[in-house]
């Protein structure tokens, strides 16, 4: 300010509350180059092991093969890039008697179907557990969480154990005259079963949150404009919870199109095997380059859904400050 | 008309109006939804108790009960969890992957989360982009793309696979988690204390370390515990990134154990260690984050949500 050209101060815009603020304390300017040494450390830690490799990748999907040691090499130069791999999977997805177009369809009827079911059976205990379990809130919410803190492993593992052939599940249907299937031989349904199984504690949580957020009064206010029971969860409650809802699918339908896992073990078998399987079996292998293709493919395929989360996260954010 | 015909009428059509009055009232309790919610619950805790309890198992089946031991715990010299190497190593994996992670990931988050919610513009936006969007890819493509950086890429490919490259993967998985968690909190703290410290003298470096970060110890506290238990389920990155038994934790075990048969009840055991563990985890978290946070207005339901990360 001091290297400006001297002014009558009345003539400058704001000169009054420039003198005041010279007269009072210092205003809080905060220097910019502290923040970004705070940020750095993380940022440079996302450049070389989320970028980096993502753009890995990419180079092993367009590289080439080594013949002599069946192993794919990548090219890091796009301008030598190959598309040798990207002609394979396409032909495997989209071409006649092609195998991962099967595995990708089933892939989508699965985790629809999954993530269907476990919005019909999370919904309610989330609605009930935030709208009316009243004092016995604590410990309602306690055994909803409880399965978020056991391992996906263990929970896999329970199943297996109730499934198995002599297992309870067969014991108890034998009992009452419904025979006992081999659940674990390779079914469609023990698999999703077990992604229904596996996944809903992380939609049930968000749900939970979201609807515990909704204010009470909204809903006694449908109610006291004449709506019934029905009627003011159609539309007081329903509608608030759109949010809810939509985040809870997106954070168990993504993690459900990379599940591999859940498969293998309460199936194994090919014919219900999964997108997740396709990509982890061929990783080892001379064909890991397709892998890395089919990977961005998915990766492309969800990048919508996971840029609306990314936003979704960032609004909030915003609409808090 | 008789007089008892008018009586039944009358009878009938009081037991349809209570009948409408349970219906009609708009505040009675919803018995259909707390059968299912308690169905569900049923559902969901049961196989696991199941599960425990099959680790007390006397005989070597999974599937039939046949009275309680603690052979698979420590009884068995060649088969329990304690005496089997590949099951003993798991358990020490498991712990120290999760103390390393949540040490180098926490630190590197909350300064992040610090750095990048004050200082404005294009470059910290997209890093914060980019942040949130290593949270929602699917952990098998990341998964894939840090076993090819581990496997092919020159420099890195030295280090190979193993507890390095499992610690560097779990790191840049779990790291969104101080990230987000502590940029949410500085949005509720608001500026005006850190105007207020510097308004009284502080330095911006004094700022952060006696106003900032004492305000965001709950929030803090709650990232490593979120880190600390995530990495002890963790399962994808851990198998797609570990290398031998030395370095393959509890979860990777169960995996490869169970997938080709009968894992044989110390398996449950190595489960039920694991549960134990995230409880007790679990257990601190809530008590920790209760803790740090008496005299503000945060209640048990509060907390048990922030440390499972549903803020």
């Amino acid at each position: 300010m001091a290297h400006l050209p001297p002014e009558p101060l009345e003539a400058r815009p704001g000169a009054s509350r420039a003198r005041s603020a010279s007269r009072g304390p210092k205003p809080y300017q905060p220097n910019k180059w502290f923040w970004v040494l705070l940020a750095s450390p993380g940022m440079i830690w996302l450049v070389i092991l989320f970028v980096i490799p993502f753009y890995a990748m990419l180079a092993i999907g367009e590289g080439k093969l080594d013949r002599q040691t069946e192993s794919p090499v990548a090219v890091y130069n796009p301008f030598t890039w190959s598309s040798a791999n990207l002609t394979n999977v396409w032909r495997d997805l989209f071409g006649s008697g092609a195998f991962a177009g099967g595995i990708a369809v089933r892939t989508i009827v699965y985790v629809a179907i999954a993530s269907v079911l476990s919005l019909v059976i999370a919904y309610p205990a989330a609605y009930f557990v935030a709208r009316f379990a009243g004092r016995r809130k604590g410990i309602f919410l306690v055994l909803l969480i409880a399965p978020f803190w056991i391992s996906y492993m263990m929970r896999m593992l329970a199943w297996i154990d109730l499934l198995q052939t002599n297992g309870y599940v067969n014991k108890v249907l034998s009992f009452v005259g419904l025979g006992s299937p081999n659940w674990l031989g390779g079914h469609s349904y023990t698999v999703i079963l077990g992604l229904v199984y596996g996944y809903i504690p992380y939609l049930i949580l968000v749900l939970y949150a979201g609807l515990d957020r909704i204010d009470p009064s909204l809903i006694e206010a449908g109610r006291d404009l004449g709506l019934g029971r029905a009627r003011t969860f159609l539309r007081v409650t329903l509608p608030l919870s759109r949010q809810p809802i939509l985040t809870g699918m997106l954070i168990t339908v993504l993690p459900m199109l990379g599940d591999y896992y859940t498969n293998t073990l309460l199936s194994g078998a090919r014919d219900t095997s999964m997108i997740g399987n396709l990509i982890e079996g061929q990783l080892s292998t001379p064909s890991a380059g397709q892998g890395a293709i089919l990977s961005l493919i998915v990766l492309l395929v969800l990048l919508l859904p996971m840029l609306y989360y990314v936003a979704q996260t960032n609004r909030a954010s915003q609409a808090a400050s | 008309m008789s007089s008892t015909a008018l009586a039944t009428a009358a009878a009938t059509s009081e037991a349809q109006q209570s009948r409408t009055r349970f219906f009609r009232n708009p505040w009675r309790h919803p018995w259909f939804l707390e059968g299912f919610t308690w169905l569900y619950l049923i559902w969901s805790l049961a196989p696991i108790a199941i599960a425990v309890l099959f680790s007390f198992n006397k005989g070597k089946s999974q599937a039939a009960y046949q009275g309680l031991t603690w052979r698979w715990y420590w009884g068995d010299k060649v088969n329990s969890i304690w005496y089997n190497p590949q099951l003993h190593s798991a358990m020490i994996e498991t712990l120290k992957l999760s103390a390393l992670t949540t040490v180098i990931a926490v630190p590197i988050g909350v300064a992040f989360a610090l750095g990048i919610n004050r200082w404005r513009g294009v470059l910290p936006s997209s890093f914060n982009f980019l942040m949130i969007l290593s949270f929602v890819v699917p952990e098998l493509i990341f998964g894939v793309a840090m076993f090819f950086i581990f496997t092919q890429m020159p420099g890195l490919k030295d280090l190979g696979l193993g507890n390095v490259a499992e610690v560097l993967g779990l790191v840049t998985w779990n790291v969104s988690w101080p990230a987000i968690i502590v940029q949410a909190r500085l949005v509720t703290i608001g500026k005006q204390y850190e105007e207020a410290s510097a308004d009284l003298g502080c330095t911006q470096f004094q700022t952060m370390r006696r106003v900032m970060l004492p305000l965001l110890v709950p929030a803090i506290f709650a990232s490593a515990i979120l880190v600390f238990s995530g990495v002890i389920d963790d399962f994808v990155i851990v198998d797609l990134l570990s290398s031998n038994a030395a370095n393959t934790p509890m979860s990777v075990i169960i995996y490869s154990t169970q997938h080709g048969g009968n894992g044989g009840p110390a398996l449950n055991a190595l489960a039920t260690v694991m549960l134990l563990l995230s409880f007790v985890v679990a257990g601190a978290g809530f008590g920790g984050y209760r803790f740090m946070t008496r005299g503000q207005r945060i209640d048990g339901q509060a907390a048990l949500t922030a440390i499972t990360g549903a803020e």
